[in-house]
């Protein structure tokens, strides 16, 4: 009994999970309703919906963001600047430069596979950066968090774009006659994708190997800087994609404002994953577990009616427990005072 | 001992840079707008008034930087401090000196929580601090969403007390002669970053910080208390946040959710500029200032050119950034070459 016991809570996505359930359980109580689902006019409706609907986004950027932590033990902060080029980019070709357009100037295919190449571009050179130059992860995507938004507000001329034609919006919204919001459906292809060339080659293998230890990885033969360089451009790709699914949800490009934050977000998705920050070992699947929680968190305390801006004080409380619960630290602490409880009792006894 | 002389030159030299290109753009600056007096000395004193918040937050940064760790928290922390002023002196009629102190306080407990955090429980500090972040942010609007404008009379003494310098007046149209002038907030920021720069330099507590970026597991075998000295310097970094929120609520007198925002990232940049290396151990405040006034420029070319966009701003220090960073790396590669 206490080995099975230990085995469950010695998994490595106990804790994401039991993070999770917790936050979920708060709605059971709180929300009855909050698991109800309808249908209107041939889509899903509810919470729960909303839940993996909003979360699409943030599971792509979580599942960039985990490779490259688990590749170079460091951060991708640039990737919210770089959806709003990649967005910026699409909207800008598609719709001919133009304040509000109904139709396209340009094929849609166009302008999404353009929008990738700019995220794949930004990817590229935080990579080059990164791997080749060999700058802290977090400086090296400083320039791109700084410039991206700027980049993007040239692109747009500091103009909000419209994009007002309905199968532009299809990619945020809803496809004629499928029930689930279409993001979900990428979200859900990006991980397979994702988790069956880590499974598949040995890519997975390479990408913790790296993050272990750059030096002994390149000394047993693997190329530690095109492994490091290759996971921020796939990074990139993942931006890329966000981006495109923000910028057709809003059918708009606000260059200010799209994709903010999201970065952070992001990263905490990979934290609560289970993953540490520090790189090696790292876990797809708890990322989108935290990318989940954090927004089943959001959407929950927009069900208890908190305000949009009170929002981050809650966020950030259930952040910290979460964090802390996780720390190895603390649980030395606690067995440190409980064997410290311990032998003052056997003392007393003694004496 | 070679060695360790090499590694300061590395550093100066990088010192060096940074001040040589900020006298370098001045100078272009004067050439180009010299019909619009870019070359007066009230120009070069508006770069320390409209960023003597920052010069705090940037030394506080440039602190915690040189530990290996991070914050980001700054930005969100002074705006719950402006916010705090405000409501603190408009909404509850409190005197501005106790508000001050109020705030003061709270700086250093949220400093306090958040090094505990970061030195006890080993939490990430770029975790913790993003944590932080939300905190502060969520904080100041759950106190208003409003935006408070502070009338409080000591206050606005205090933010529009004139200082002019005796010496570098110019004859105005008029034929008065006009002398540059300064505002309080600049001298305590000057006050506080030489403070720093001597705390760093010279005192057992700044070399500990030093030692405790430089390399965590010899400053142990040293038998220095890392984890104690990180708390001390997250705690002082929480302090002086609250502090460039004071200074910073000086120049805007108002209290507002989306102040500051993007703030912190503008402190590390400046750091970073300045020549601190965010692996930690190196790092002078001195460069930080530096990093700021670069910053300034920059702005003010922008404003004095007239036509271009703000986000020129942003591209512009991206790309200063850029140059930085790898003039870094490449100073980094050659020394293990050596």
């Amino acid at each position: 009994m206490n080995n099975t016991l230990k085995k469950i809570t010695g998994y490595r996505l106990f804790l994401p999970l039991v993070c999770l359930a917790l936050v979920l359980l708060v709605n059971v109580i709180k929300t009855p309703n909050f698991f109800a689902i309808s249908i209107q006019n041939g889509v899903f409706y509810g919470y729960i919906v909303d839940v993996i609907n909003r979360a699409s986004e943030l599971v792509i950027l979580a599942v960039g963001m985990t490779l490259v932590v688990a590749a170079s033990g460091g951060t991708d902060i640039s990737v919210g600047a770089v959806s709003a080029v990649a967005g910026a980019v699409a909207i800008f070709i598609i719709g001919g430069g133009e304040a509000s357009t109904d139709f396209y100037h340009a094929p849609y295919i166009l302008g999404f596979f353009a929008a990738l190449l700019a995220g794949t571009l930004c990817g590229a050179w935080n990579g080059f950066l990164v791997a080749k130059m060999k700058i802290q992860p977090m400086v090296a995507t400083l320039i791109l968090f700084t410039a991206g938004r700027g980049i993007a507000q040239l692109i747009t001329g500091g103009n909000i774009l419209y994009m007002r034609v309905d199968s532009f919006k299809q990619l945020g919204g809803f496809i004629q006659g499928v029930p689930l919001p279409t993001p979900v459906f990428v979200a859900i292809f990006v991980v397979l994708i994702t988790l069956f060339i880590l499974k598949k080659t040995a890519l997975g293998l390479y990408i913790q190997t790296v993050g272990i230890n750059a030096k002994a990885a390149r000394l047993v033969g693997l190329n530690s800087v095109l492994i490091q360089f290759l996971t921020y451009t796939f990074c990139g790709i993942c931006a890329g994609i966000a981006g495109m699914i923000i910028t057709s949800r809003v059918y708009s490009i606000d260059a200010n404002n799209a994709g903010l934050n999201m970065e952070l977000d992001a990263i905490l998705a990979v934290a609560l994953g289970g993953n540490s920050l520090g790189g090696g070992k790292f876990s797809l699947i708890g990322s989108v577990i935290g990318a989940i929680t954090i927004q089943a968190l959001t959407t929950t305390l927009y069900a208890m009616k908190v305000s949009a801006d009170q929002l981050p004080v809650y966020k950030a409380i259930v952040v910290i427990i979460i964090v802390s619960l996780q720390s190895p630290e603390l649980k030395r602490m606690l067995r440190n005072a409980k064997l410290q409880l311990q032998n003052g009792q056997q003392g007393k006894k003694v004496a | 001992m070679r060695a360790r002389k090499k590694k300061i030159d590395g550093n100066s030299f990088l010192l060096m840079i940074t001040i040589v290109l900020f006298a370098i753009m001045y100078v272009i600056g004067m050439i180009v707008f010299a019909d619009k007096n870019f070359g007066k000395l009230q120009v070069f004193l508006n770069l320390f008034i409209n960023n003597a918040g920052l010069i705090v937050a940037a030394t506080g940064m440039t602190m915690v930087l040189i530990t290996g760790g991070i914050d980001i928290s700054v930005g969100s922390v002074i705006a719950m401090t402006c916010m705090l002023l405000a409501w603190m002196m408009e909404i509850k009629g409190m005197g501005a000196i106790p508000s001050l102190v109020i705030v003061l306080v709270i700086g250093l407990i949220f400093g306090l929580v958040q090094g505990f955090l970061i030195a006890y429980l080993k939490i990430q500090p770029f975790i913790v601090t993003l944590a932080g972040m939300f905190f502060a942010r969520g904080m100041t609007a759950i106190i208003s969403t409003e935006m408070i404008s502070i009338k409080n009379s000591l206050f606005l003494s205090w933010a529009n007390a004139k200082i002019y310098l005796p010496f570098g007046g110019t004859i105005n149209r008029k034929g008065v002669m006009i002398y540059p002038y300064i505002y309080p907030s600049v001298v305590l920021a000057i006050l506080t970053l030489i403070a720093f720069f001597v705390i760093l330099k010279f005192t057992k507590f700044g070399r500990s910080v030093y030692a405790v970026g430089g390399n965590e597991q010899s400053a142990l075998l040293m038998g220095l208390n890392v984890k104690r000295t990180k708390l001390k310097v997250y705690i002082v970094n929480g302090l002086l946040g609250a502090f460039a929120g004071f200074l910073f609520c000086l120049n805007t007198c108002a209290g507002f959710v989306e102040q500051a925002k993007g703030f912190e990232m503008e402190a590390i940049a400046s750091a970073v500029i300045g020549g601190t290396l965010l692996t930690g151990g190196v790092g002078n405040v001195f460069g930080s200032l530096f990093g700021v006034l670069i910053k300034g420029t920059i702005e003010t070319f922008i404003t004095f050119q007239g036509t271009l966009s703000s986000w020129w701003t942003k591209i512009t220090i991206a790309v200063l950034l850029a140059f930085f960073i790898i003039l870094q790396s490449i100073l980094a590669k050659k020394k293990q070459k050596k």
